[in-house]
């Protein structure tokens, strides 16, 4: 290819009228090697365009769907346990204070009982007293 | 259509989807997920897709309109795109080195300009799609595409002119 007409070539390519064919033209010429040196800025750019055209997708295409967690059943399953854990928990924690309550009453019962079972006692004594005292004086009347 | 007639119709331009994502999100990671999630899409309306004349440009339109969406949550967030594997020094005897940094100097180059432009660069400098094809996929006029391209095209040339007068003086 003659350097006028690829210099022509080159002006159409820059206003962007040239066509596919043209511009293969000219790739030839400047990925070839023996460039015009005032020309040689092309030759950065049509070389550039070559070796960017190799670049490769090389991943493995997945057309399986993606494997979304679905977070709605989670946050219903969530909420659900939340729910139960707190009924259960309630649970235990009124059977819980009911216990210690019961306890405490308990405690309180049977203090109130030995209370009242000391007070039986001192009362039994006195009357054993009298019975002896009224058994003496029985023998003694005798 | 199965799974073996889908990938029939999506391998030849599997790549060409991948590298329209690459320019336009700039990381590989970034590209990788948005050709997969692309072809899941794609998948999940074959149905549609199997009425489509032509499913490679109807993929390249949806590719641009998905990348343009990541792009714009990406500024919501606050992310910005970094490019790595740019060097800037330049001060290499290397010839070969010297003509390679050059040739990457045009990804470089290429980034720093307007998303439409970089789309249609793409379209046609890389993936050599006819103007027919690159109006329906950025959904724009014939002459406007060719005006942007044009801009695209001297802005590349005149900056590596630039840097390259720069490096020899």
């Amino acid at each position: 290819m003659e350097l006028a007409n690829i210099e022509q070539l080159v002006e159409k390519y820059l206003d962007a009228t040239t066509t596919l064919q043209e511009e293969a033209t000219l790739k030839n010429y400047f990925t070839g090697g023996n460039v015009a040196i005032h020309l040689q800025e092309y030759a950065y750019l049509f070389n550039y365009f070559a070796t960017a055209k190799e670049e490769q997708f090389k991943k493995t295409i997945n057309l399986a769907p993606k494997k979304k967690r679905n977070l709605t059943w989670f946050s219903a399953a969530a909420s659900i346990a939340l729910l139960v854990s707190i009924f259960f928990g309630k649970q235990q924690y009124d059977k819980h204070e009911q216990r210690k309550e019961a306890q405490r009453i308990y405690v309180q019962v049977s203090k109130g009982l030995a209370l009242l079972s000391s007070n039986l006692k001192k009362g039994e004594q006195a009357v054993a007293v009298l019975y002896t005292y009224e058994n003496t004086i029985n023998k003694i009347l005798k | 259509m199965k799974q073996s007639d889908f990938l029939k119709v999506v391998l030849p331009f599997k790549d060409k989807v991948f590298r329209l994502a690459k320019r336009l999100l700039v990381s590989n990671e970034e590209a990788e997920d948005a050709t997969q999630e692309l072809l899941f899409k794609l998948w999940k309306s074959k149905e549609k897709i199997a009425s489509y004349k032509n499913v490679e440009a109807f993929a390249m339109t949806m590719t641009k309109n998905y990348c343009y969406d990541r792009l714009k949550s990406k500024q919501a967030s606050n992310l910005t795109l970094v490019h790595s594997n740019y060097k800037e020094n330049e001060t290499s005897l290397d010839k070969k080195l010297e003509y390679q940094d050059s040739v990457n100097q045009v990804h470089v180059l290429i980034e720093k300009l307007p998303e439409q432009q970089k789309i249609i660069i793409q379209l046609r400098d890389i993936e050599e799609y006819d103007f027919e094809e690159i109006c329906k996929m950025v959904d724009m006029k014939p002459t406007a595409v060719r005006v942007a391209l044009s801009r695209a095209r001297k802005k590349i040339r005149e900056q590596l002119t630039k840097n390259h007068n720069y490096g020899v003086s």
